[in-house]
């Protein structure tokens, strides 16, 4: 049996239809469902392998990126989540995704309970910027980036994507080895805008949890899935299938042995 | 609730003016007339919501009086002819002459129609937003995308939303700031809140924006023009639309506010130094209430709910359920309408222009059905009245009559006027070849002269890099676009087009695309329109698009048109667009005109109209998007070819604008060799034999050269002598600048040179140059000399150093 993907969407939710998409095109079966409809319980989230939350503005991302996606999520779905977590289930948050899961308190996770302990602030350039990031895949427990390319290129999109917390959350997480993605400079020097597209701390890309089994990413992955999608597909040599695929393919086929 | 009677009946020709001007109605005498001879008949004065109902319904933003009316026309003082119609003669007529069969549906629905693929449609509409965003640019410019992103959802039964365009024409972004007419906001304050408004909204839709184009020009300092365009895929059967008497009318989305109101008859006024107290003309947007319109609409759409949709946009539930019920009548109860906040009087409700709501006509059976959906997305949907089958338009206020009055009246009921239009060509100062940049080749600063015209070029804001612009756009949401809006080694080169596949895993595509040309119009609109309709198609051409299956849409941003010299400027663009696009076979399938773009100035008295600015939009469909080139150059070695004739054509050219000139020798299009000339480059990319392509435009073959040697990260060496050209032309300046249309520079391998030049065969074709291995860029001139000598990073360096904001 195919696996079965929960893209979770709002009200300014917009990567849904290309999210829904990448876990197809990866092999799973995936509904597209309203949070309204998991807070009625008129949908179950146990009944699925996969949870993603795709990127958008949800909620106009009034206050502040994610958050009220993320209060929606904390007072109202917290039980049904952890229990998610802890079945060994996955979670996968993409650009609005990635900051309604640090806000809910699900990434970094450091104590596994739900407490925020990061956050995603305002890009250093102080505006809404779109490009493509050269990306370094750092060893982790990450189910989603086993067996990826040692680098990798993928599009950025957002205004508020400055990873930041204290210097004692940082240094936990990357003792754990939960950083997953680091921006980089393709040419080997340290980077700085925009290679790094938006100050954040130590270049920090995408974040895991412990387990390595919720991944949260600024970077779009469901906008590289063919070569088609790359900047310079017209002038470069590039494989068929683009490095995001890799990412749904790994989730689908952990969930397709291990759930 | 406060209904008050406009005593009409018995006002003389003065009073019923001041009646239309105190109301801010914009009706003229003629229409007032009309207006008081129907009351007569029906024995009383008419309410402020009918009235106000009429101004709406008649006004030229809603029903296009100048285009559809009569006009008495006479050129270079010729004999006067009268024009009936010229929207029908002209831009409507070359459709029905070009005849394709994958036209679905043109001018009638709020976006034009055309087949993409066995299941899906394509709608297109571009609209503009000025008045409102010289007065609030942020709020203007993101009202203006979301009102065009509605127009494709008012499409058929609702089509989803996967492009937006945006073009803006701005006043100079260094002006100096004791220069600014009184009341108008400065363009620097100006190009920075329409571009963060078409951000938010836009990208808070999850809609790609990744076409557009910036234009400036001090005449658009007082009147900044905003053009926002919006693509939909649409089900081929959710096409059509109908309403049924029983229907019952019901408004979905937004609240009803006091904002917005007055915006149709206000477009169609004169700004001056005190429109801005006319705040509540500006609507206030709110880009998640559309985005969950969307949702549910898109859901309500598939089930089969509704029967017919429009968006409410001029003139609000006036326009919207004036309009859906034409034909059949309908009944409308205001007090169900659900508000903001208390306190609006009726005609304020059936007037306000408050963004983010939708008509539609639902079979009552449906309604149970649909409010689910609404539920599910939490999206308000109320029932609002019914369709009858009265052929009247009746509102009421809790149970009292407010508007009563014949749907043949309010459609029909306007009195068709004759404007005049009269153009005469200019005569602009010609320059002496002498005094112009470059062209003295006894001199030994004729090089280090043409090179530093081409950075000038380069760095001009009309030319220098929109960067800062496209980021701050998401344009790879969606997943579909395939050849973005910045192309080549480092992701910033000018593409020319975009294309986008909007189903996800078929190669089937959409190549969209612009051109607009208002420098030109100073000499003649009608080449300034040709130029514009030829420069959007070689962009679709360039990348790897094709005559066959290409539509075109047009608007017209104008002057007064009641002045017979704007008017007959007017004309002139119109017949252009008949003329070019029969000649092409590329039909136009929807349009809009904004006029009245003039502003009084109260301290000097002087009236400031912008240039005459027609901006065509193209869409083609392009059957493998795998075949696809960009305008970077590729490889060292590749060869350089130029393709078109070049002419002596420096009029309204970046070249003469540098230094301070228009001259008068305009491009023109030739159609049958554009045609030729397009029709072979198109099958030669589809043949996998050109590299990189670009359209040679502003700054001609120097900019065009430039820009594909710099966005490909390589040196270039050309040689002008084998440009094909007029023999009048013997200054390199000329070759190297001027703007001759259907000209592209492109590359290609050089094994494939034979079949190449093959396939060109009988088109006016000059292997010009080779992408260099180093990053030089050299060009000699038609004496063999070297005239411009600099390295390929220089010139981007220029190009890019305008606008890092």
């Amino acid at each position: 049996m195919k696996p079965r993907v929960l893209v979770l969407r709002t009200a300014g939710t917009n990567c849904d239809y290309e999210t829904v998409y990448a876990f197809q095109l990866a092999g799973a079966n995936t509904d597209l469902i309203h949070i309204n409809s998991l807070i009625a319980g008129q949908t179950k989230v146990m009944n699925y392998h996969v949870l993603a939350i795709p990127g958008g503005f949800s909620y106009g991302d009034d206050i502040a990126a994610g958050i009220l996606f993320a209060n929606q999520i904390k007072y109202k779905l917290a039980d049904q989540l952890v229990e998610f977590v802890e079945s060994g289930r996955l979670i996968l948050g993409i650009c609005n995704g990635f900051q309604v899961l640090v806000k809910a308190g699900l990434l970094p996770r450091l104590d596994r309970g739900i407490l925020q302990q990061a956050t995603l602030a305002m890009n250093g350039s102080a505006k809404f910027e779109c490009r493509w990031v050269h990306l370094e895949v750092k060893k982790s427990p990450c189910v989603f980036t086993q067996g990826l390319n040692p680098q990798i290129y993928l599009p950025v999109a957002h205004a508020e994507g400055r990873f930041t917390a204290p210097n004692p959350i940082l240094d936990q997480i990357e003792s754990n080895r939960q950083i997953v993605f680091l921006y980089i400079s393709p040419n080997g020097y340290a980077p700085k805008y925009p290679d790094n597209p938006n100050g954040s701390d130590r270049h920090i890309a995408g974040i895991c949890d412990s387990t390595g089994r919720i991944l949260g990413m600024m970077p779009h992955p469901e906008r590289f899935l063919t070569r088609f999608n790359h900047p310079r597909w017209t002038r470069e040599r590039l494989p068929k299938g683009g490095d995001g695929l890799s990412i749904f393919r790994n989730a689908v086929d952990y969930a397709q042995s291990n759930l | 609730m406060n209904v008050k009677q406009i005593r009409i009946l018995h006002a003389d020709d003065t009073a019923l003016m001041r009646i239309s001007r105190e109301g801010l109605l914009s009706l003229n005498l003629a229409e007032m007339q009309a207006i008081q001879a129907y009351f007569a008949d029906v024995g009383r004065d008419p309410t402020d919501v009918e009235l106000e109902t009429l101004a709406q319904t008649w006004s030229e933003h809603c029903v296009h009086k100048t285009f559809r009316g009569l006009i008495e026309y006479s050129e270079d003082g010729s004999e006067t002819v009268v024009i009936d119609g010229l929207l029908q003669t002209t831009i409507m007529r070359a459709t029905h002459t070009i005849d394709k069969s994958w036209c679905v549906s043109t001018f009638s629905d709020n976006a034009g129609i055309i087949e993409f693929d066995d299941e899906y449609n394509v709608v297109f509409k571009v609209e503009t937003h000025n008045h409102p965003s010289a007065i609030e640019p942020y709020g203007g410019a993101g009202t203006g995308i979301g009102g065009v992103i509605r127009d494709s959802l008012g499409t058929g039964l609702g089509a989803k939303p996967v492009l937006n365009t945006d073009v803006f024409c701005l006043g100079l972004p260094n002006m100096d700031y004791d220069a600014l007419p009184k009341g108008v906001l400065h363009p620097k304050r100006v190009f920075k809140g329409v571009v963060a408004g078409v951000r938010d909204y836009g990208n808070r839709m999850g809609i790609p924006t990744a076409n557009g184009a910036v234009l400036f020009d001090d005449r658009y300092t007082a009147n900044p023009l905003v053009f926002c365009g919006n693509v939909g895929l649409i089900p081929k059967n959710r096409c059509g639309k109908e309403v049924i008497p029983g229907d019952r009318i019901v408004a979905l989305g937004g609240r009803t506010g006091r904002d917005g109101i007055h915006g149709a008859t206000f477009s169609s006024l004169e700004l001056d130094d005190t429109s801005e107290t006319l705040g509540s003309v500006v609507q206030i947007g709110n880009p998640i209430m559309e985005k969950k319109i969307v949702d549910a609409l898109l859901q309500a759409r598939d089930c089969g709910l509704f029967r017919s949709i429009t968006d409410c946009g001029a003139g609000g539930f006036s326009s919207a359920i004036g309009e859906m019920g034409q034909h059949t009548g309908a009944e409308v109860h205001l007090e169900n309408v659900p508000l903001k906040y208390a306190g609006l009087e009726p005609w304020e409700v059936w007037l306000s222009e408050a963004q983010e709501r939708m008509v539609l006509a639902v079979p009552s059976e449906n309604l149970d059905a649909l409010m689910q959906i609404c539920d599910a997305e939490s999206v308000e949907a109320s029932v609002l009245g019914k369709f009858t089958d009265s052929r009247k338009l009746r509102v009421l206020f809790d149970g009292e009559i407010v508007a009563d009055m014949d749907m043949d009246f309010l459609h029909s009921g306007l009195p068709r006027i004759t404007k005049k239009a009269v153009w005469e060509l200019p005569q602009h100062p010609e320059p002496n070849a002498s005094e112009l940049a470059g062209t003295d080749f006894c001199s030994k600063s004729s090089q280090s002269e043409i090179t530093e015209m081409l950075f000038k070029i380069l760095s001009s804001p009309n030319v220098a890099s929109k960067e800062w612009v496209i980021r701050q756009y998401d344009h790879e949401v969606q997943g579909g676009i395939v050849v973005k809006p910045l192309v080549g080694s480092e992701n910033d080169g000018p593409g020319d087009a975009c294309i986008t596949t909007p189903v996800l895993g078929s190669r089937r595509g959409l190549v969209v695309a612009n051109g607009v040309h208002p420098r030109y119009a100073d000499i003649d609109p009608y080449h300034s329109a040709a130029s514009a309709i030829d420069e959007a198609l070689r962009n679709v051409i360039a990348v790897g698009g094709n005559l066959e299956h290409t539509a075109l849409l047009d608007n017209f941003s104008w002057g007064n048109p009641d002045k017979p010299d704007r008017l007959g400027g007017l004309v002139r663009a119109a017949r252009a667009c008949h003329d070019i696009a029969v000649a092409y076979g590329t039909p136009f399938i929807s349009g809009k005109d904004s006029l009245y773009n003039e502003y009084r100035d109260t301290t000097t008295g002087e009236q400031l109209a912008i240039p005459p600015t027609l901006l065509i939009s193209a869409i083609c469909v392009m059957p493998d998007v795998g075949k696809a080139v960009t305008m970077d150059a590729k490889s060292p070695g590749d060869l350089v070819y130029i393709v078109g004739e070049t002419y002596s054509e420096l009029g309204g050219s970046h070249y003469y604008a540098m230094q301070g000139y228009i001259g008068n020798d305009v491009p023109n299009v030739r159609p049958k060799e554009g045609k030729r000339t397009m029709t072979a480059i198109s099958r030669a990319i589809e043949n996998q034999l050109v590299r990189a392509c670009h359209d040679c435009s502003e700054g001609g073959i120097g900019v065009a050269a430039a820009e594909m040697a710099f966005a490909g990260g390589m040196g270039m060496q050309l040689d002008l002598a084998n440009v094909p050209r007029d023999a009048s032309i013997t200054a390199d300046s000329v070759l190297l600048f001027s703007e001759s249309n259907s000209r592209f520079v492109l590359s290609i391998a050089p094994e494939n040179r034979g079949a190449f030049e093959a396939a060109m065969a009988g088109i006016a074709v000059g292997l010009i140059g080779t992408v260099g291995e180093t990053s030089d860029f050299v060009v000699k001139g038609l004496r063999r000399e070297t005239i411009i000598q600099t390295a390929t990073n220089q010139l981007k360096e220029h190009w890019k150093r305008t606008f890092r904001w």
